[in-house]
């Protein structure tokens, strides 16, 4: 494998999607209003939920506390040590935005893999890449791993800012700093990267028939699918969160992107790029 | 330039039912500028791509400075350059950075890169923009720009697809004495793909024509003109008092000059008025074949008519070009059609 050269595409893919807006700005606004804006709104529920006339994510702390009753066993024997109010902020802050964070590497790697292979051949500038002495295998290498890592550092980059503002928002009710839970250290060490690899591994294969970067980055949209069906599973209390779901979680995503990578690889040919131009 | 550096053999590629490329069997020689003259949809891009290795044919074979462009495409590539047809320049990088990165794609040497690149700017008068995103530049700047990364890696062998498209008269010609220059005293072979015509007649050494997949001819420029054009225009000079029955002459001599001979040099009219007005004593006329113009001049001396200069002006590659293009539309060999 030549590295050199497989860097070299990948300094020019990243240097090319942070010069543009649509992939870079939902990367940005996303993390900042999930992760930046959310710990705030969950830590003021429990003095929110207090109020009559005040409603917190559309249910009052009774509803929560019900809600709390219907979740696994496993998740209520975690809850048990804590107050109500710590309870709800454990269940939103930690269990219900746990898949949501899922949402970061997912959205970014696939946003920035529609960018680079179909934004790619869009642009106009893939012929002139075929005509290098890269082999298919070491471009096909080099188109996954910018987007990779860029939704890596994205995911991490949401992290660290989860981090802290969870605690800054919820440590004075928490009594302290509770963030991150060890759940949460293997979500974004172990899943995180799985996720990212799943979004682009998708948009690899929606890529090679999509006209452009909308509309591959619009067909690839179905990834976010996968994530919603945690998130329902999570509120309607038929799954939770804890390592071992976690662990498993990770181990399924990272069979089903070694399948899509193999399969991409399959059609990441350069007589077939080519034909398409 | 006996060394075969392009060797194909009945090389074809289809894309469905089409045949892009039929049956294609040439070789090109290590030196040569080789021009590839074809409308669009001629086989010419394809032609390109099955040569680098970026497309497989679906039957003959090509050996390119001999190597196998498919089994050993990467070691190929790295001896080649190739400018695409469109420039396939990335627009949000200067154009520095465009040349930076494909500086490491093909290999340059680590402490070479940044002096290449500035070399090959200088070159190509960007030293200026090469800071610039490649946005803000020209369509004849980024055509500079395509080139320049092309050469980075001092390939062998270049592969140029209208490689002036879009430059300016000035630009044109520096890149022409560029591509003139690197054949003939660098030794490097080009394949040149052109619609222009005028280009071709000025750079190749050899052409191949294009129509339909198909190669309808192949040779030197002057050589296919005599093989394809078989009428020739020339100019007589006379004795001044023998223009007009010279014109006379040779307008009843239909078996060797078609239609009436006319007075050259900005003369308007007949051969009588001409000389009346103390302009030209040369008559343009156009011959029926290369065969014609000894006896045209035998007809001329014999009836005491003093020529003075007799030129033939050789065929342009354009009109052999229409020449092919019209007997390739209407079904028939070439050299039928234009006898």
């Amino acid at each position: 494998m030549n590295w050199r050269a497989i860097f070299a595409i990948v300094r020019k893919d990243l240097k090319v999607v942070l010069q543009n807006k649509g992939v870079i700005l939902p990367i940005i606004i996303v993390p900042l209003v999930i992760f930046g804006v959310l710990p705030w709104i969950a830590a003021l529920a429990p003095t929110m939920v207090n109020a009559d006339s005040v409603r917190m994510g559309g249910m009052n702390l009774d509803e929560l506390t019900e809600l709390i009753a219907r979740m696994p066993e496993g998740l209520r024997a975690e809850m048990a040590p804590y107050t109500p109010d710590q309870q709800a902020i454990l269940f939103f802050l930690v269990y219900l935005l746990a898949p949501m964070f899922l949402i970061l590497p997912l959205m970014a790697s696939s946003v920035m893999a529609a960018d680079s292979f179909a934004g790619e051949r869009e642009r106009r500038t893939l012929e002139a890449l075929l005509y290098t002495p890269t082999t298919d295998r070491e471009l096909f290498v080099a188109k996954l791993l910018s987007p990779w890592l860029a939704a890596v550092a994205v995911a991490l980059a949401g992290f660290a800012l989860y981090v802290v503002m969870a605690n800054a928002a919820a440590g004075p009710v928490m009594g302290g700093l509770f963030f991150p839970t060890p759940m949460w250290v293997v979500l974004v060490i172990w899943v995180a990267p799985a996720a990212a690899g799943f979004g682009l591994a998708t948009m690899v294969l929606v890529s090679v028939r999509a006209q452009g970067f909308q509309d591959a980055y619009q067909l690839g949209s179905v990834v976010v699918l996968p994530l919603l069906l945690l998130v329902f599973g999570q509120i309607s209390g038929v799954m939770y969160f804890d390592i071992g779901a976690v662990l498993v979680l990770g181990l399924v995503l990272w069979v089903i992107d070694a399948a899509l990578i193999w399969a991409g690889s399959r059609i990441f040919r350069r007589g077939r790029l080519i034909a398409r131009l | 330039m006996t060394t075969a550096v392009i060797a194909t053999d009945q090389l074809t590629r289809r894309f469905g039912d089409k045949i892009a490329l039929d049956a294609l069997t040439l070789e090109v020689h290590a030196g040569e500028v080789f021009g590839f003259l074809g409308h669009n949809g001629a086989g010419k891009t394809t032609t390109v791509r099955l040569l680098n290795g970026v497309l497989e044919s679906h039957a003959g074979s090509a050996r390119v400075l001999g190597l196998d462009p498919i089994r050993d495409g990467p070691a190929l590539r790295a001896r080649t350059g190739v400018l695409t047809e469109s420039a396939s320049l990335d627009a949000r990088l200067s154009g520095r950075d465009n040349l930076l990165i494909y500086a490491d794609l093909f290999g340059v040497p680590k402490d070479r890169v940044a002096a290449r690149v500035t070399e090959l700017l200088d070159l190509f008068g960007l030293s200026d923009s090469a800071n610039l995103k490649v946005a803000a530049y020209s369509t004849g700047m980024r055509q500079r720009l395509a080139l320049a990364r092309t050469l980075l890696h001092e390939p062998e062998m270049l592969f140029l697809d209208e490689p002036t498209a879009g430059l300016d008269p000035l630009a044109a010609r520096q890149a022409h004495e560029l591509i003139a220059g690197l054949a003939r005293q660098k030794g490097r072979t080009v394949f040149l793909c052109t619609h222009n015509l005028v280009e071709a007649q000025r750079l190749c050494d050899r052409v191949a024509v294009m129509e339909h997949g198909r190669m309808v001819a192949l040779g030197a420029p002057a050589e296919l003109a005599r093989q394809y054009v078989r009428r020739l225009d020339v100019d007589v000079e006379v004795a001044p008092e023998h223009v007009e029955a010279a014109a006379d002459l040779l307008a009843r001599a239909s078996a060797l000059v078609a239609g009436r001979p006319r007075v050259a040099a900005g003369s308007t009219g007949s051969p009588a008025n001409a000389l009346a007005n103390g302009m030209s004593n040369t008559l343009s006329l156009t011959v029926t074949g290369r065969e014609a113009i000894p006896d045209a001049l035998a007809l001329l001396t014999q009836h005491g008519i003093r020529v003075y200069r007799l030129t033939p002006h050789e065929p342009s590659l354009e009109e052999v070009y229409f020449a092919l293009h019209a007997a390739a539309t209407d079904g028939r060999p070439a050299q039928e059609d234009c006898a």
